[in-house]
């Protein structure tokens, strides 16, 4: 059977990308159609394997208890032991579907965009080695598999966000990427090292078993320790809340890059190994308290600062970390499902809102800024219908994606605590307010630049036929998990039952609706002025407009801490250390100078030295008979 | 092959090169590549069937020669490998080949120059293959010569002259061996009046240490000359300063050998003597090397942010990596020590891919300032490649050679001195700091037609990146080719190092 194959060999789904990245790397990359063609073909066999293993998953039972595992020993030495395997269970079958449809959907959407690009077979080079990376990591069997994955994830980030090299801001941003991300893996490597120290294996079925009866013996004070260092990892990772600063600055990179790694795919990893070591945080309910309000306040930070931005990415990257902040909060509270099945809602539309900003972008000869585009809705018909779902999705109007995602987060947070069910409904709010005036200022209204909006053109059908599958999924994904279990299979501990709270449901619809009305007020009918809004607001906007001034904070700590510090220690290496050395070497220096002066070849000097010599030696015997008695 | 000389072979390769050489004429500089290149590539290709061929269930010193030489000192021209040494060399070989066509482009006084780097070469090898501590000794101070002459005929001036790095290089390779004469001399005539006979034979001089034969005290004097001997080497702070002026100094072969494999003579001579001869010496001064461990690490990698010259940049990077090596040895278990060794072999290919490629830049455009270079990978995409390899490798990324050591170093030395592995870990930090700005600053960035003449890398000298690329990655992805070697030879070391571990004699008692 096809599905027990893919199963059995459910390793070659990272592992058929990885090959297309050799492939194209070291042979075809000239030739970019042939690149392309293997980078799509090599996508959609792991998507069928996913597929495939997503019927086994639901066809042999496989559960989160009992998941399906297969190892070998990647590297040995002394009591060290680290494999490498699949584990595949509910949460791994979910995340391989998502990514890998999504993967899919891109690449193919990138043979129409980046037509022309001299990078052309370079960029699925990197985007074949990117889903490698994504489905290697959520295969991992254990911590230190993922961690490897990771660092790969990041690396093609770097490198895809620093695609048009050419670029000084797409290099910096690449670097900063790296570099923020950086801060947060090195307190997860600290945390796997004292996982590794401590319990001898950092394998997640063994500690699953191993931790909850370490916390009954020794208490929770080492494992408060590594959950919160753990956590850091997914807080660089997951843009959140204080190393979000990456994320938005990532938009440089290419468009159907922001859409599957900055949106969809990569930006979740945080959140999937939040949930994978689900079995450790959930026993420390302080740690769990922090993810939950780091969480809700990364949500409602980052949709503070959409509130204001003009790029158009730079609005989706926000609401990205505040849809990030949403699932955080949802794990926070104790939700598993509900942060997983938002994380899949969340891919299918956001991915969908990314490719669409790209497809705008490129018709408007990649402008970025909302406020001189404008009337599209008429020139870009089919955008704009995808869109408009993509926005409704995101804003959780129902019966599309987010309503039944969001509802269930909402409905987690209320259950737990009230403030963060009341900051979490106000993002709602807010959310729905900044996409709707993205969506009304580029589709509606006068076009801001007449040129340019004769030049726009809907998309080739490569993009388009993304863009409408995409769509169908922001559809139809969220009420399709809802009715049919989604939380049976991806959950931790007792299944979750699918209810709908209406009192919530309700309130956040409404919300919603209010919000697309003032923005519909403001931004099409432009009875309410935002110019006078934003001036009322005074420094609010200017903080929200700067991003809160967290980049030049940051910048300003940095030329001080490091480069400040950097330069001391070079000073003290030049002046302190290696002068010692060289003020010993001089010092031998100097001695031999005043000896060999004295070897000066005149032979009266000599004789003057003998005397003088002879004198000391005399006038010492004498001393030494005369005054200490003693005997010569 | 039973019978045949292996390790000989390899260890003859260069010197038969060097002497073939002698009898070239200057003027065919191409013959003398190509004289050069077959040596390094027979040295190679033996090391290697050495590497595959090692019985790793066995362990143990293999492929061992034995023959006497001068009887009434005990001195026997004694060969063999086991899982310490056999990384070693085959790093030193890897290196040697890629040096080889570094230098391909030199024009002045070609023979001169390949007869000295294959000299040089022959000297390292020979430090690691040797057991026999006079042998050791022997070719270590044969280093030294080539590397003096070298630094100062090919090298090159900026910051410092050439005179200075040469000079510097060489008075500190000479400090250092000279405290280790002593700690060697001290140590045979210690174990000839315990033992009985007169012996340079590590093995009979390493059971003599762990069976207790040599005092404590005499443990601790002599491993501390050792250290200011190996630990100068190794470019432990505070003796460190050489290393970047003399590698910013030195032609690129001889940055690539001596950041790539002579330095490492330093930790491998501080296990096979330090630790295996003198186990409670290492024990009492393992603390300090540990906290010396962390400021090698953070200081130099601070130190590395603030360079503007590539050299430099290497150069304290390679400090402050060197850092990892001593702590996983100041750690002082089976899983550190592990780690150290193979963190030596995987800093070496990183090192020397990354001397090659600023060397190749510099051959060109003898420019090697972060100021001065920019845009690179539009007219050099190979070069950019090698670079971002090196780089990558330089800030752990799993899937290339440096991720496992530097873990397996973390794991070892975690539980023993967790401040300073902390400290030491957040190092990942820093140096994935400096490296991302030179390679952001140099490679990337709007296109400079100033370089439009440069070609990039082609034919011979795109040999090093391919060599030492294949290294990279290959024991970055099999990470058990290497850790399963170093494994055999580390592994049987658990007893003493438990035996160690309950021993409470540490400086001033501190952890």
């Amino acid at each position: 059977m096809f599905y027990e194959f893919a199963l059995e060999h459910a390793w070659l789904i990272p592992l058929l990308p990885a090959i297309a990245f050799v492939v194209i790397g070291m042979l075809t990359r000239s030739y970019g159609k042939l690149s392309a063609l293997i980078a799509v073909a090599m996508s959609t066999i792991s998507f069928l394997l996913s597929t495939g293993v997503t019927y086994a998953v639901i066809n042999n039972g496989i559960s989160v208890e009992a998941p399906f595992v297969q190892k070998l020993s990647w590297m040995h030495i002394g009591s060290v032991d680290i494999t490498m395997g699949v584990l595949i269970d509910p949460l791994t079958a979910m995340m391989l579907i998502v990514v890998s449809t999504v993967s899919l959907l891109v690449q193919i959407y990138s043979c129409g965009y980046m037509k022309g690009d001299p990078g052309y077979g370079r960029f699925f080079a990197f985007l074949s080695l990117f889903a490698a990376s994504m489905l290697g990591l959520v295969l991992a069997v254990n911590f230190l598999q993922m961690y490897v994955f990771w660092e790969l994830v990041g690396l093609c980030s770097y490198l895809l966000i620093g695609f048009y090299y050419y670029k000084i801001s797409a290099r910096e941003a690449a670097k900063k990427a790296f570099m923020t991300t950086r801060v947060g893996d090195f307190g997860l490597l600290l945390g796997i090292l004292l996982l590794q120290i401590n319990f001898g294996t950092l394998d997640f079925m063994a500690l699953k078993e191993i931790i909850p009866a370490h916390i009954l013996s020794a208490g929770t004070g080492l494992m408060t320790l590594i959950a919160l260092l753990l956590f850091v990892g997914p807080i660089g990772k997951s843009g959140q809340f204080p190393l979000h600063v990456w994320l938005p600055d990532a938009m440089e990179g290419p468009t159907p890059v922001s859409a599957l790694i900055h949106a969809a795919t990569m930006v979740v990893a945080g959140v999937y190994l939040v949930g994978r070591a689900f079995f450790l945080f959930q026993e420390i309910p302080c740690v769990m308290n922090v993810i939950a309000w780091v969480g809700g306040f990364t949500a409602f930070f980052a949709a503070s600062i959409a509130f204001t931005q003009t790029a158009i990415k730079r609005i989706l990257a926000y609401s990205t970390i505040s849809q990030l902040g949403y699932m955080m909060l949802a794990l926070g509270v104790g939700s598993l499902t509900a942060s997983f099945f938002h994380l899949m809602t969340h891919a299918f539309f956001k991915a969908l809102l990314f490719l669409c900003a790209g497809a705008v972008m490129h018709a408007m000869a990649d402008e970025a800024n909302i406020f001189k585009m404008g009337g599209l809705k008429n020139k870009m018909p089919i955008t704009f219908v995808t869109m408009t779902i993509g926005v409704l999705a995101i804003a959780g109007i129902p019966p599309f994606a987010g309503f039944f995602s969001k509802d269930e987060i909402l409905g987690a947070a209320a259950a737990v605590s009230t403030p963060l069910y009341l900051l979490a409904t106000l993002t709602a709010f807010m959310t729905a307010f900044y996409m709707a005036r993205l969506l009304f200022v580029t589709f509606f209204g006068e076009p801001a630049s007449e040129e340019s909006y004769e030049h726009a053109h809907e998309a080739s059908w490569f993009m388009l036929v993304p863009l409408m599958v995409l769509a169908a999924l922001a559809v139809v994904s969220g009420l399709w998990g809802h009715m049919f279990g989604f939380g049976e299979w991806v959950r931790f501990g007792a299944a979750h039952e699918a209810g709908i709270d209406m009192f919530i449901a309700v309130s956040s619809t409404i919300l919603s609706l209010v919000a697309f009305g003032v923005a519909w007020n403001i931004y099409v009918t432009k009875k309410w002025s935002s110019d006078t809004i934003a001036e009322k607001c005074g420094i609010l906007y200017k903080l929200s407009y700067n991003k809160f001034y967290i980049d030049e904070i940051y910048a300003a700590l940095i030329k001080v801490f490091v480069d400040g510090v950097a330069k001391v220690f070079y000073w003290i290496d030049i002046y302190v250390v290696d002068g010692i050395i060289n003020g010993l070497a001089g010092l031998v220096g100097g001695i031999s100078n005043l000896l060999s002066k004295a070897e000066d070849g005149q032979a009266q000097h000599y004789a003057g030295f003998f005397v003088c010599g002879v004198v000391i030696l005399v006038a010492y015997s004498l001393y030494y008979l005369a005054v200490l008695g003693g005997a010569l | 092959m039973t019978g045949f000389p292996l390790l000989t072979a390899v260890l003859l390769a260069p010197i038969c090169a060097a002497v073939l050489m002698c009898f070239v004429s200057p003027k065919a500089a191409q013959s003398i590549r190509i004289i050069s290149a077959t040596a390094m590539t027979v040295a190679l290709a033996l090391t290697l069937y050495a590497f595959f061929s090692y019985d790793l269930t066995a362990g143990g010193m293999q492929f061992k020669e034995n023959i006497p030489w001068i009887k009434d000192l005990g001195v026997h021209y004694a060969l063999g490998v086991d899982g310490i040494s056999l990384p070693m060399l085959l790093l030193t070989d890897l290196i040697g080949l890629a040096a080889v066509y570094s230098s391909w482009n030199i024009t002045n006084r070609t023979k001169e120059f390949y007869i000295l780097l294959m000299i040089l070469i022959a000297g390292v090898t020979g430090t690691f293959i040797a057991t026999d501590l006079f042998i050791f000794l022997l070719c270590y101070e044969v280093v030294v010569i080539p590397i003096y002459i070298m630094v100062i005929i090919w090298g090159s001036t900026k910051r410092v002259s050439k005179e200075y790095a040469g000079m510097k290089l060489t008075i500190y390779l000479l400090m250092g061996s000279a405290f280790m004469l002593v700690g060697v001399v001290a140590l045979y005539l210690m174990a000839s009046s315990v033992l009985g006979v007169n012996t340079f034979d590590m093995e009979a001089l390493a059971i003599a240490g762990q069976m207790g034969l040599l005092s404590e005290n005499f443990q601790i004097f002599a491993f501390l000359l050792l250290l200011l001997g190996f630990g100068s080497l190794l470019s432990m702070f505070p003796f460190h300063s050489w290393s970047p002026d003399g590698y910013a100094g030195a032609p690129t072969a001889v940055s690539m050998i001596h950041a790539g494999v002579l330095k490492k003579i330093g930790g491998y001579g501080l296990i096979r003597l330090g630790l295996l001869v003198l186990p409670l010496g290492a024990k009492f001064w393992a603390p300090l090397i540990a906290g010396l461990a962390m400021i090698n690490v953070m200081y130099a990698a601070y130190i590395a942010i603030a360079q503007k010259d590539l050299k430099y940049v290497i150069g304290y990077s390679s400090v402050s990596h060197m850092g990892y090596v001593l702590l996983g040895f100041a750690a002082l278990n089976v899983v550190s020590v592990s780690g150290a060794v193979a963190n030596m072999v995987a800093h070496g290919v990183m090192s020397a891919l990354f001397f090659a490629m600023i060397g190749f830049v510099y051959e060109k455009t003898h420019m090697r300032s972060i100021t001065e270079l920019r845009g690179l990978a539009h007219q050099m995409p190979r070069v950019a490649t090698g670079f971002m390899l090196a780089g990558m490798a330089s800030l752990g990324l799993p899937g290339l050679i440096s991720f496992i050591p530097e873990f397996t170093i973390f794991v070892g030395s975690f539980s023993v001195y967790p401040v300073f592995a902390v400290l030491a870990i957040s190092g990942i930090i820093f140096t994935a700091l400096y490296t991302l700005r030179v390679l952001a600053k140099v490679l990337f960035g709007p296109k400079d037609t100033l370089f439009d003449r440069y070609a990039d890398a082609k034919g011979a000298e795109m040999m090093p990146l391919i060599i030492l690329g294949i290294a990279l990655v290959g024991f970055g992805l099999f990470p058990q080719l290497l850790m399963g070697m170093v494994g055999t030879g580390t592994e049987p070391l658990l007893p003493l190092l438990e035996r160690l571990a309950d021993t409470s004699a540490v400086i001033g008692g501190i952890r």
